[in-house]
């Protein structure tokens, strides 16, 4: 029997219509624009201005405090300004906007596709390494990955988990990230132990990925305590709390970090990223995006530098269809519309997907029939139709005491209720609401 | 593609594809054997009690949704069909148009509407209607025609049910094969222990119902009645007869699963299926009606509210 997480879950059509295609660098824009807060926590600071003239991996903004990132230039050529963007949350944001001219790379950055397996640096500096080439969390939510590998003081690794579980509905990108850099992976996933001190890591794979489940066990074979371990299929176990749940056993408390039962989960994107950064000394200045859709003519797995516009990756995979109804950046699931296509790729991006107005309209609504559905999915273990109920008639107290700040907005509840109703949109906004209210609390 | 033309909603952005009209005509096509054995068993009676009772549900759902509430009636939702088989399934074939026109008005008007409607409802709308008519027409609500007289309706021979039998008559208590086919005195629905046992599977196998209530009611019923007839076989029946007799199946099958009166959690149906099975076998064995299966359920139905405010499921990581 294959493991999974042990509370709620769906099982929504996996649609991975860009499944086996290889990846494809995207051409250079003639502008990209480069949001400064591209992760989660204090936005960086950007360090140039108008005019400069700045390199691929050319340090542009530096993390803005502890919980922040540092960010680089993904091409070469002349700041035009340093202004707003909309970006993804639908809020204008500041953003480096850079005219690209050629593709010249800072000389530091060994640009050969030579594979480099040692890696003799202490793990100090491996981390300050990973901080400086602004790498974050790549499943798409983007924390600071120098923060989640420096433990708080009394608290101890014992495992790694690499979360290649992948389980939104038509993303391919970590798929295909897997299937041609296997060994940088597993070398990514080597430097991040030595970096946590732990000997024994754990790769989670979805049972639909029977190709990449193949290569990685036979990688593993080189490589010293690293299990590949195929998981039952089954939406959110890319969740960080489902996963540990689902390789160890353990479930982390309400409000605890992972850290708390032993376990630090990283993406499996993030851990290539380690090893370019470790080991060729390339900052995050590009990453794989999936475009793919119903309608899309050619649902493709793109290398894209980060800032590019979407609206460039989309023409690449066809154009716009005529009856695109929604842009979505990142999964079915859990990713955001987006109000225009040029809005630029980000650090988190992991796929845009196109619906089309018949996908993308909502239906009617009815009143709540009890059927319970939603209760026996979640994956949390909360009651969704209590807590929308809840947050229609503002009773904080309450939701907060039905636990309305564990839900992780994986959607569940919405994609199943047979009445239609918008239950996680209610709940997303009590649960800001009561987050609000403790943190005034607390001050 | 201009941008003013793309929708912008918060995820997810993808549905099941589930609806309420799909759940409530799956529980439709689970009730499709039983009312088979109805019209095999009953005939005519069976007809003429079934399509009126359907009828008058969905007139009542229309007239009170167009004129009252003033919206536009959601008729084909599937859930006052039920309603209306449900409650035929609890009548005897040989009961008057009028008197079931009055179980639906009771069933739809006070049960359903009078709360606002699918969803909002505490009791279970055909219960509501059944115990209108049992408390309204003792009489009439009482008297079962035998099973057989295809071309009968209110001039049918009627005789005693399994459960007035085990009261008076245990000699003349119908075998078991007959209790399993359904060839006893009895409602039209409530006969056939194997066609009601068919659509519980059926609707376990799309996932529309899960199995806790019905298995929770039974077994209790098994453990107090088995029980008092380990005691005194004398006085109590078997539990295999209290099981296939009355509307312990149809009930327990059919009325205690729905969505909107029973609990939300695992653990709640549990409660509340417990709480079923012990009220039936005490109305059954202590109380003055031979059946208490509809009582068990309504009183059931009353504590759901309560049982949803205390049960909560089981929480992530949780204490």
């Amino acid at each position: 029997m294959l493991r999974t997480f042990r509370i709620g879950g769906i099982h929504p059509p996996e649609n991975k219509l860009s499944a086996g295609k290889k990846i494809t660098p995207l051409d250079l824009p003639e502008q990209v624009i480069i949001p400064l807060g591209q992760h989660i926590g204090a936005p960086a600071q950007a360090i140039v201005k108008k005019g400069d003239i700045v390199k691929v991996g050319t340090l542009i903004a530096k993390a803005g405090g502890f919980v922040s990132a540092n960010i680089h230039s993904s091409v070469s050529g002349k700041v035009n300004k340093v202004d707003v963007v909309t970006d993804a949350s639908g809020y204008k944001k500041p953003a480096i906007f850079i005219d690209v001219d050629g593709d010249e790379w800072e000389d530091s950055i060994d640009r050969s596709t030579t594979y480099i397996r040692e890696c003799g640096l202490p793990s100090k500096e491996i981390i300050e390494k990973i901080a400086g080439a602004g790498i974050v969390g790549l499943g798409g939510a983007t924390f600071p990955t120098q923060v989640k590998l420096s433990p708080p003081p009394g608290s101890k690794a014992e495992i790694l988990i690499i979360n290649a579980v992948e389980c939104e509905p038509y993303l391919t990108s970590d798929h295909s990230l897997m299937m041609e850099k296997g060994q940088e992976i597993m070398t990514g996933v080597t430097i991040l132990m030595k970096a946590i001190h732990v000997t024994k890591a754990v790769i989670g794979i979805e049972n639909n990925k029977p190709d990449a489940i193949k290569h990685f066990q036979q990688l593993a074979k080189d490589f010293n305590g690293i299990e590949i371990m195929p998981l039952k299929v089954q939406y959110p176990q890319g969740g960080e709390k489902q996963l540990i749940d689902a390789v160890m056993r353990r479930q982390v408390k309400s409000g605890a970090l992972p850290i708390s039962e032993g376990a630090v989960v990283q993406n499996v994107g993030t851990a290539f990223a380690v090893y370019e950064a470790v080991q060729k000394n390339k900052p995050l200045v590009e990453r794989v995006v999936t475009v793919t859709g119903k309608a899309v003519s050619n649902p493709c797995n793109l290398l894209v530098r980060i800032g590019t516009p979407v609206r460039a990756l989309i023409e690449a995979a066809g154009g716009i269809p005529e009856n695109t109804g929604k842009i979505i950046g990142g999964g079915p699931m859990m990713g955001k519309a987006l109000v225009t296509a040029d809005i630029p790729v980000t650090k988190g991006s992991s796929g845009i997907l196109l619906l089309t107005k018949q996908e993308a309209k909502r239906k009617p609504v009815y009143d709540c029939i009890r059927c319970a559905k939603c209760v026996n999915i979640c994956p949390m273990g909360l009651n969704p139709t209590f807590l929308m109920s809840l947050t229609e008639y503002t009773n904080w107290e309450a939701a907060e005491k039905n636990n309305i700040v564990d839900c992780i907005e994986c959607g569940s509840c919405s994609y199943t209720c047979p009445a239609n109703r918008p239950l996680l949109d209610h709940i997303r906004l009590g649960k800001g609401t009561v987050m609000g209210i403790i943190r005034a609390r607390k001050s | 593609m201009e941008n003013n033309n793309l929708y912008i909603s918060p995820s997810p952005h993808i549905h099941s594809g589930d609806s309420i009209s799909k759940n409530m005509y799956g529980v439709l096509i689970a009730l499709v054997p039983a009312l088979l054995v109805s019209l095999f068993f009953f005939g005519l009676g069976a007809l003429v009690v079934t399509l009126t009772s359907v009828g008058a549900c969905l007139l009542f759902e229309f007239l009170i949704q167009r004129f009252l509430f003033k919206k536009e009636p959601t008729l084909w939702d599937g859930s006052a069909l039920i309603t209306g088989l449900l409650l035929a399934f609890n009548l005897p074939s040989n009961l008057p148009v009028w008197i079931i026109l009055i179980g639906a008005a009771a069933a739809i008007g006070i049960g359903k509407m009078s709360f606002g409607g699918l969803g909002n409802n505490i009791f279970n709308p055909a219960l509501v209607g059944r115990v209108f008519l049992l408390i309204s027409f003792p009489a009439q609500m009482t008297t079962w025609p035998k099973p057989g007289q295809l071309l009968s309706y209110l001039d049918g021979e009627t005789g005693p049910t399994v459960l007035s039998l085990i009261h008076w008559d245990r000699e003349a208590v119908p075998s078991v094969t007959q209790m399993l086919t359904g060839e006893m005195g009895g409602s039209l629905g409530e006969v056939s222990a194997i066609a009601l046992l068919v659509g519980l599977l059926y609707m376990l196998y799309k996932k529309i119902i899960t199995w806790h209530i019905p298995v929770y009611v039974i077994g209790t019923v098994v453990v107090i009645t088995g029980s008092m007839h380990a005691i005194n076989p004398q006085a109590y029946a078997d539990p295999l007869t209290h099981i296939l007799s009355g509307g312990l199946l149809l009930g327990a099958i059919f009325m205690a699963t729905d969505y909107v009166t029973s609990p939300l959690t695992k653990k709640g149906m549990i409660i509340y299926a417990i709480g079923i099975g012990v009220l039936t076998s005490v109305i059954r064995l202590f109380g003055a009606y031979p059946e208490g299966m509809s009582f068990a359920i309504l009183i059931m139905n009353a504590f759901t509210p309560l049982i949803n405010s205390y049960v909560k499921p089981k929480h992530f990581g949780g204490n």
